[in-house]
């Protein structure tokens, strides 16, 4: 356990130190969320209506944006022969890791929504159904982003590769996350129905992720 | 303790790297690997290492962890500093310490200084590791060796970039090791100033693609004097 921690302080702390990625991400979130009422106008009613999935859209993006680091860092300065090496399991290894980037990455998008769904016009009911489904659904996103960062590693091909690998499987969690937030807020379908298929994607996720990737990697970098 | 490889071939992107190459190595022994570029020796530490599965033979370890094998009883130091340039030499060391020891050390603080003490790096405790040079983040390397006790050392080219005074520490610091029963492999282009280590000398391979190398032999303990 000890070295599990000790991994997740040091992914969290290069994250939230100058330079790390954790910023980053809300930014990128405020940018895509910021732009959306420019393309469709100043329509509060629209707004209102397509918020939850302009909030869920512009999570996704951001969630992504700062995976495709998360082995090629520590591929290009030699930790992740290391990492390899290591006693507990690399299944854990990988799961660890991307708990860590969750909660640096992906628990700042959550609780930035909120704030983010004031500019959309959203009403109180509409941002905390956004919140709860965004704290469910946003670890399926990073462990599913971990297979495709582990990919992208692998390959030794960074940039785009890894969101084109990652978006269409991120469509389930994408489909039942913006169903459960509109279901909570207009109805008529029951919340709960949608809300535990995602909180079953996030359980589902992150089993075969960690997995996925550990054997992407044992494979890929030899 | 008796680390050895048996028929180890190696075979990297459809080419042979080297065929059924043998070694043993003791306790309190060291082998030093050398020979031309591209004729394995990286290769060959990543093998005992455990990051490149053997075409054929295999990698034995007698004594030791018998639940762990010999790449997790074993210190990997390859051509790159595993560093992180936003954390402190200190932080740096101690995660890998944490890491590659794997449970709490009451005494990891201590320890820490000490190694960094060994390499000559104290002063240096607080600076963040991206303002270090290339000879003083090898060295930080080498003091995660020291933080985190470990049987077997595999050193790629241990003393690139290194004065010549870190060469003598690092000198100091393998007969150390050596003396307290652990297993040093190396692989290197100059001389490491361990006396008593056998040499492998790997060669190109033979042009065929079945017969094995020819340059290339046992270095075993009995190589050593």
């Amino acid at each position: 356990m000890t070295a599990l921690s000790a991994l997740f302080a040091r992914d969290a702390r290069i994250a939230i130190r100058i330079g790390g990625g954790a910023m980053m991400g809300v930014l990128f979130f405020l940018t895509v969320v910021t732009l959306v009422p420019f393309a469709i106008g100043p329509d509060l009613a629209l707004l209102r209506r397509i918020g939850p999935a302009i909030l869920w859209l512009g999570a996704l993006l951001s969630s992504l944006l700062a995976l495709d680091r998360l082995f090629a860092n520590d591929h290009e300065d030699g930790s992740l022969d290391l990492i390899l090496m290591a006693r507990p399991s690399l299944e854990l290894v990988i799961a660890t890791k991307a708990l860590a980037h969750w909660v640096t990455t992906g628990l700042p998008l959550v609780i930035a929504s909120p704030i983010l769904g004031l500019f959309l016009n959203l009403e109180p009911a509409a941002l905390a159904a956004t919140a709860l489904t965004l704290l469910v659904g946003t670890p399926a996103l990073t462990f599913i982003g971990v297979i495709g960062a582990a990919l992208a590693t692998s390959l030794r091909r960074g940039g785009l590769l890894l969101p084109v690998l990652v978006l269409p499987l991120t469509v389930p969690v994408l489909i039942f996350g913006v169903a459960a937030t509109n279901a909570a807020v207009v109805g008529p379908m029951p919340f709960e129905t949608p809300f535990t298929i995602l909180c079953a994607l996030t359980l589902m996720s992150a089993v075969v992720g960690p997995f996925a990737a550990a054997a992407t990697l044992r494979h890929g970098m030899e | 303790m008796n680390l050895s490889g048996l028929d180890l071939t190696c075979i990297r992107g459809g080419r042979r790297v080297f065929s059924r190459i043998n070694f043993s190595v003791g306790a309190g022994r060291a082998l030093v690997l050398t020979g031309p570029n591209g004729a394995g020796k990286s290769s060959l530490l990543r093998m005992i290492a455990g990051l490149i599965r053997p075409a054929e033979g295999r990698i034995a370890l007698e004594g030791g962890d018998g639940e762990l094998s010999a790449g997790e009883q074993a210190h990997y130091v390859g051509h790159l500093d595993p560093l992180k340039p936003a954390l402190t030499v200190t932080e740096n060391l101690t995660f890998w310490a944490r890491f590659l020891n794997g449970r709490a050390d009451p005494d990891e603080v201590t320890r820490a200084a000490r190694a960094l003490d060994a390499v000559g790096l104290a002063d240096l405790a607080h600076l963040p590791a991206g303002y270090l040079s290339a000879g003083q983040r090898r060295r930080l390397s080498l003091a995660r060796v020291l933080a985190a006790p470990r049987p077997i050392w595999l050193l790629d080219e241990p003393t690139t970039a290194l004065d010549a005074a870190s060469q003598d520490r690092l000198r100091e610091v393998m007969h150390t090791h050596l003396s307290g029963g652990g297993v040093v492999v190396a692989a290197t282009h100059g001389p490491l100033g361990l006396e008593q280590a056998g040499e492998l000398r790997l060669g190109q391979p033979s042009d065929g693609p079945g017969t094995p190398s020819e340059i290339s032999r046992t270095g075993t303990q009995d190589l050593a004097p």
